[in-house]
């Protein structure tokens, strides 16, 4: 029998709550390393924290949406068309 | 926060909620009426948020978070409540609980975050909806102005009040940290962009937002105590301010704006900066 505690709708914090949101993209996001600068403005604007501390980009979950490349001050970054 | 929400590519509210989550620290929980947020928290059983939420009716919110701030108090415990609530949630129907919250003295933090249409439910027209936006209920612009829930706010005299934008993230972290030092109520309008809404690419979300400071629609201040100190980005919008076409022509929700309404837009940004510059001469 299960208490009425346990029939509350609780959810639970988990990475990737909202299944793997890389599928959605339809551009990629490509860094060119020589460009790069290592500023750190891609990470601080990137929507879904996707862009880490070293400025790596975590493809499971990026859904493409480009603000890093619009806004890199140094144009490194560059949007690619996905192939399926 | 943690990564993988349900939000929209290029949603600047995901991009808000990373630096007010960041800057309130563990112990915080928030409140969330029907807005955005409580579907961007990802799919039932699991949420993207490492703080724990509680999803209320849309009227609700300030009420609800009235009434958790009061029983932490007399618990002795100092955690954050902060009620994150749209632009619908608080202009339009969330306004009474809040009107109530503020005038209770509630501590806690009222953050609305402004897109300025119903945007979760597919773009219906909001009181935050400004003139001349095409939205699915004004399909040929709407016709009212929008309205200055800023105002209303400063009316019931919080400690502190500011706005902000979610295209300066560091502002906001700033911003929030400083309202949560503060006891008693105090709010948080933050602009966030939205792309499928406002019908522009998705890349260009923080540049909007940036735009919409420059051209002076959007202005960034903060009253505390009744002080009005006037950020230093609009500061210099007002010093030599874009043109307001550079913000409203690469919007679709503006698409063939009337001149007459261009014109009338442009006169309320030149009062509003008056109305605000005179504001902050008298309490300086």
């Amino acid at each position: 029998m299960s208490s009425p505690r346990e029939r509350l709708a609780m959810s639970h914090p988990k990475e990737g709550a909202a299944g793997q949101t890389g599928t959605w993209r339809v551009f990629k996001p490509v860094v060119d390393r020589e460009k790069c600068n290592a500023c750190g403005l891609c990470s601080m604007y990137c929507p879904d924290a996707v862009i880490d501390a070293d400025l790596n980009i975590d493809l499971r979950f990026c859904k493409g949406c480009g603000i890093c490349a619009n806004e890199c001050p140094k144009k490194a970054i560059e949007m690619v068309r996905e192939e399926k | 926060m943690l990564k993988c929400t349900s939000a929209c590519a290029g949603c600047s509210d995901s991009l808000a909620l990373r630096y007010v989550l960041k800057a309130a620290g563990p112990d915080t929980v928030m409140v969330v009426p029907a807005c955005c947020t409580s579907v961007i928290q990802g799919i039932y059983p699991n949420t993207a948020f490492n703080v724990p939420v509680y999803n209320i009716a849309f009227g609700a919110a300030a009420a609800c978070a009235s009434g958790m701030s009061n029983a932490f108090r007399a618990a002795g415990k100092k955690t954050n409540v902060i009620a994150y609530a749209g632009d619908g949630g608080t202009l339009d129907i969330g306004i009474q609980a809040m009107s109530g919250a503020f005038e209770r003295g509630t501590d806690f933090l009222y953050i609305c975050y402004d897109n300025e249409a119903y945007g979760n439910t597919g773009m219906q027209r909001s009181g935050g909806t400004p003139m001349g936006a095409k939205t699915t209920t004004t399909p040929t612009g709407k016709t009212d102005a929008k309205k200055d829930i800023d105002m209303i706010i400063a009316a019931h005299d919080p400690p502190y009040m500011a706005t902000a934008c979610a295209a300066y993230p560091q502002d906001i972290f700033k911003k929030v940290q400083k309202a949560l030092t503060f006891r008693g109520p105090t709010f948080l309008h933050i602009l966030a962009p939205c792309p499928p809404g406002w019908r522009y690419p998705t890349e260009k979300s923080v540049e909007m937002g940036k735009l919409a400071v420059k051209t002076g629609m959007w202005v960034l201040y903060e009253r505390e105590y009744g002080k009005v100190t006037i950020g230093p980005q609009s500061k210099a919008a007002m010093k030599k301010s874009l043109p307001l076409e550079d913000y409203l022509s690469p919007q679709g929700r503006f698409k063939g704006i009337d001149p007459q309404v261009v014109e009338i837009l442009k006169q309320r940004i030149a009062k509003n900066f008056k109305r605000l510059t005179a504001e902050e001469e008298a309490s300086a």
